[in-house]
């Protein structure tokens, strides 16, 4: 087997060791790729090496998951592939009906991958940005949601994808960000990563948001607070227990989303969490303004300009912790 | 592969004839469900199921060597559950409880039920997923064939389309898609609200191969169409569009624009069945 070309392998993104990774498990005939005319260089491999079992379905979302559960209802463990938005949006129905619905009454492997989380397709406006998509998946029962933060994880999951049955929306930045993890020691069961020690205060995040939150902790400990971060990977099966033990013992807790505040993300997934095991600790939720901008800037600006910007998120964390010095 | 045989035809045409007064008598008990749409494809799946078409084992729905059969117009198939009954899919004192509480048998059918595939409450979405199935089965070097039956009303959906011009790239001639053309929505003709002009010039533009059966409630015509479409095998996917009645046999339903969600009067239900005693 041939293997990955140098270009690939220095900077990589979530999407590159994701589809590496799918590369290598294409070895198994029972592996399908369906594409909704969404490309990258690895993704050219898998083209090239496996053409009875890669397909581009075109410009059709909607055909892409009618198709994926087609082929999935006959045994087949599928990826579909394409830019996030579209693929949560464009066929939200599709995806409720032939994947949510039926995957309560017939065995299916489905593995939907959406590139462009939140505000990575930096240029494109909003139309290509995504904001929406965690609320949308998180609200399909059957559906399992991941949100990488690191290229390490978003590889990690494309593996356990082929073994966990059922169907799963795993959201990838479309920029290359820090490694995070080693993947030797990196283990997915509990469904979140903890990044320090403090019970001063706890920060929730997620995908991209976790490099923010962990920017932030680091500037946030120069003025004496000390903060945990919480890397939540794992949407709608993470060990509620074990994450409640840290979140118990924080306190003042925070969620960092870069979706829509108070729409049903990570903020939702995380109050409801407090209120219905009675942990009382003060909490904010931190995520986007819940507009759409069609201005230009790199990401740093967009971020501060709707409310997740690293200066933002600091502000909001001291004015939230009034004893601290600003 | 199926050859014609005309003592079949006949058999068929009672049997269309029994399926047709056990669909008003399920109508009868549940008048909540949609019935004029569901008396439009009655000989459409008589002859599929009854007439050597469908590889099928009712003891065993689920049956890897099963022909594929998507009811893509789930709301109009109210006539399978005789049917489906009758070969043995499930005991048919379930017809006694459809739409009552605890049964498996709702106004709109779904995979809970045995015989049905995939879910169809939800217009167009049989076409694509049929698509990917019969993929997959080309694929896995299986000879198995999809049926997909669709109603002319839920080809306004775009998603079909999508899957139209899918199928033909892939060369599915392992697709059978059977169109229900009852030519009437919910609130009218489909030619008054978006009309599918030709709709055979349609398909075949999207590079179906397509039969048209003027006589859409002859299961001798229908039979003839389906034989044509198994024998393809010419890398082409095989449509028929079968001209049909919605409401077929019912005064004052049949043909009705309105039809849609109008119950039978049950003084009429009562002499329609009496009159086939």
């Amino acid at each position: 087997m041939k293997a990955l070309p140098e270009p690939l392998k220095a900077r990589r993104a979530m999407r590159d060791t994701l589809l590496a990774a799918i590369l290598t498990a294409m070895e198994d005939g029972d592996v399908f790729f369906v594409t909704a005319d969404f490309g990258s260089p690895v993704l050219d491999l898998i083209r090239e090496r496996y053409p009875q079992r890669f397909i581009n379905v075109g410009i059709a979302e909607q055909n892409l998951i009618n198709v994926s559960a087609g082929l999935a209802l006959e045994g087949f463990k599928v990826f579909a592939y394409a830019i996030a938005p579209f693929i949560t949006m464009r066929c939200f129905e599709q995806i409720r009906v032939n994947l949510a619905l039926l995957s309560s009454v017939r065995p299916m492997n489905v593995s939907l991958i959406g590139v462009g989380a939140g505000y990575s397709y930096v240029v494109s406006g909003p139309t290509h940005q995504c904001y929406e998509d965690l609320t949308l998946m998180r609200s399909l029962p059957n559906m399992q949601v991941f949100s990488p933060a690191d290229q390490i994880t978003a590889e990690l999951l494309a593996r356990a994808c082929l073994t966990r049955p059922g169907i799963k929306y795993l959201r990838l930045d479309a920029q290359v960000v820090r490694p995070l993890y080693e993947p030797e020691l990196h283990n997915l069961n509990d469904g979140f990563k903890v990044h320090g020690n403090s019970h001063e205060l706890c920060l929730v995040a997620t995908g991209f948001m976790t490099h923010t939150a962990l920017k932030a902790a680091a500037h946030l400990a120069k003025l004496g607070l000390n903060l945990s971060v919480i890397d939540l990977f794992d949407l709608t099966h993470f060990d509620t227990n074990a994450l409640l033990e840290h979140l118990r013992t924080a306190r003042r807790i925070v969620s960092l989303e870069e979706g829509f505040q108070g729409c049903g993300g990570l903020d939702s997934l995380l109050f409801n969490l407090l209120s219905r095991h009675a942990v009382t600790a003060p909490f904010l939720n931190i995520g986007v303004a819940p507009h759409y901008r069609f201005e230009l800037g790199d990401r740093q600006t967009l971020h501060e300009q709707v409310g997740i910007g690293l200066h933002t998120v600091i502000e909001k964390i001291q004015r939230f912790c009034p004893a601290l010095p600003s | 592969m199926h050859e014609y045989d005309p003592a079949l035809a006949e058999r068929l045409r009672e049997k269309a004839d029994w399926v047709w007064q056990e669909t008003l008598r399920i109508h009868q008990r549940a008048p909540e469900t949609r019935v004029a749409s569901s008396l439009s494809p009655v000989e459409i799946f008589v002859t599929l199921y009854y007439g050597g078409f469908l590889r099928q084992n009712p003891a065993d729905p689920r049956w890897h060597e099963r022909d594929r059969c998507i009811i893509s117009k789930g709301h109009g198939s109210l006539c399978m559950y005789p049917i489906l009954a009758d070969l043995g899919y499930f005991p048919a004192s379930e017809l006694e409880r459809v739409c009552l509480e605890g049964s498996f048998l709702g106004a709109i059918p779904d995979p809970v039920i045995p015989g049905y595939e995939t879910i169809n409450g939800s217009l167009g979405h049989g076409i694509g997923v049929g698509a990917g199935m019969a993929l997959a089965l080309k694929r896995r070097a299986m000879d198995q064939k999809v049926y997909v039956v669709c109603g002319d009303g839920e080809l306004h959906e775009g998603a079909n389309w999508e899957a139209f011009m899918f199928a033909a790239q892939h060369q599915l001639d392992n697709l059978i898609v059977l169109v229900d053309n009852n030519q009437i929505c919910m609130l009218g003709a489909t030619d008054s609200i978006v009309s599918h002009r030709d709709l055979r010039a349609k398909l075949t533009a999207f590079g179906w191969q397509v039969q048209v059966v003027d006589q859409g409630h002859s299961c001798e015509c229908i039979a003839q169409a389906l034989a044509t479409s198994q024998r393809a095998n010419n890398g082409v996917p095989q449509a028929v569009i079968f001209n049909t009645r919605k409401g077929n046999g019912v005064p004052g339903l049949e043909n009705a624009p309105l039809s849609h969600v109008t119950p039978i009067a049950p003084n009429v239900l009562a002499q329609l069945l009496e009159a086939k005693r």
